[in-house]
């Protein structure tokens, strides 16, 4: 069994980002990800997914090391001054790692 | 006057808001009730646009379209000058203010019916041309200027802008639910009817309950908007509902569809608006026009504004002879 080290990228941030976000992340190299619903409070206040302006989603995406950094230096720029977004990273095994 | 029934649904879902009552509806049902409202709005107006000739309601409507944005304008401007707000903020907050609510025009037409109060229904039409334009006005009013300052951080290119305004749900099924009542006319949509236009009152209650839900939640802003803004969302809606009274009198509307009209200038939108500023104008505080436009000026509207208007277009019909 052939397995491989690569990292988990977890993006937490508004719901409104989805369609954007993914976007620029296959653009920038990864090769899927994973997005569901989340709720949860922050310093920008309770994002309690009552309704669709305080709605947060989990974006995963397993990647090469090289295009983590990339994607998260992409967000850093682009989206942290305005966007309720937190990310991070951590070093994940996977089978079949050529897949990602 | 008595309220509104449906209102007082919206009372009920503020107070248990407000009072932490373990009520939370799931996020899918507020996302189909308002899908369910936009589309019935949208065909039961598209029935009564199909009644009328296009060439008596266009006028009416390009008029009615143009005076309106005078309110986006005014809002930035008072803003600015006196609120001392960034031009983002301002320019998000005239937005939303420039924009109208669907949820306040539906309680409109309701309360409209209860009272026996005729009108043209073929207003939906005029509910979805007033959605946009200020949308479309606020993104340049936070853009002048701004431009070289954002370093397209996050900025959108204007396809992507005019993809968010007019394939956002709200236009984009208000806008669809016309064109298929409109096409179908009266007797194509009776198929439907029993699922789009007999429960409607129902659903708008049930929509209402949450929306109360979700004010209260943002009733907590309020203490970040502050006293100018706070007098700010009551003022508004009663001089944008002022001129929206005058203009629907001046273009020849009944006394219903005057009401109509100064409801829908004095509404503030809170599902296109926020979706559209969020993405466009992203620098802007969303705490602040979402807890002006529905922490303080839609149930202002629901609860005071409504039953004023409607007197407005009573007067107004009454000093200008019959009508």
């Amino acid at each position: 069994m052939t397995t491989g080290k690569r990292k988990l990228l977890t993006v937490i941030c508004e719901a409104r980002l989805e369609r954007r976000l993914t976007a620029d992340i296959m653009t920038l190299g990864a090769h899927g990800y994973t997005v569901s619903e989340a709720r949860g409070q922050g310093s920008r206040g309770v994002r309690n997914a009552a309704w669709e302006a305080s709605a947060n989603i989990r974006l995963e995406v397993v990647c090469e090391s090289a295009v983590a950094e990339r994607i998260a230096a992409h967000l850093q720029v682009h989206y942290y001054d305005n966007y309720a977004m937190i990310l991070y990273r951590s070093d994940v095994d996977v089978l079949r790692p050529e897949k990602f | 006057m008595p309220l509104e029934p449906v209102v007082l649904f919206f009372v009920l879902g503020l107070a248990a808001g407000l009072a932490r009552a373990d009520l939370k509806l799931p996020t899918a049902l507020y996302d189909t009730l308002s899908i369910y409202l936009l589309l019935a709005i949208g065909l039961k107006g598209g029935v009564e646009l199909a009644r009328h000739p296009l060439i008596d309601v266009l006028p009416q409507a390009a008029a009615a379209v143009a005076v309106a944005l005078i309110i986006p304008l005014a809002a930035f401007a008072v803003l600015r000058r006196l609120g001392h707000f960034s031009r983002a903020d301002a320019a998000s907050i005239a937005a939303h203010y420039g924009s109208v609510s669907v949820v306040t025009f539906a309680v409109g037409t309701s309360y409209l019916t209860r009272l026996g109060v005729p009108y043209e229904g073929y207003m939906v039409a005029f509910l979805a041309l007033l959605e946009f334009p200020a949308l479309l006005l606020g993104v340049v009013l936070a853009r002048r200027s701004a431009a070289e300052a954002r370093n397209g951080q996050g900025a959108l290119g204007n396809r992507e802008l005019l993809r968010e305004v007019f394939l956002g749900k709200s236009i984009f099924l208000l806008g669809g639910g016309l064109l298929i009542g409109a096409y179908a006319g009266a007797d194509g949509i009776k198929s439907i009817s029993p699922l789009f236009v007999d429960p409607f009152k129902g659903v708008l209650a049930l929509f209402l309950l949450e929306m109360g839900l979700v004010a209260a939640g943002r009733l907590g802003d309020l203490r970040r908007v502050g006293v100018f803004l706070l007098s700010f969302a009551l003022i508004t809606p009663l001089v944008a509902g002022v001129l929206g009274a005058v203009t629907g009198r001046a273009i020849g509307l009944s006394i219903g569809g005057t009401t109509l009209l100064a409801i829908l200038y004095a509404s503030a939108s809170y599902i296109a608006a926020p979706a559209a500023m969020r993405t466009a104008v992203p620098e802007a505080n969303p705490a602040l026009s979402i807890g002006a436009s529905l922490g303080v000026t839609f149930p202002f509207n629901l609860l005071v504004g409504i039953p004023i208007y409607y007197w407005l277009a009573v007067s107004l019909h009454k000093l200008g002879g019959a009508s």
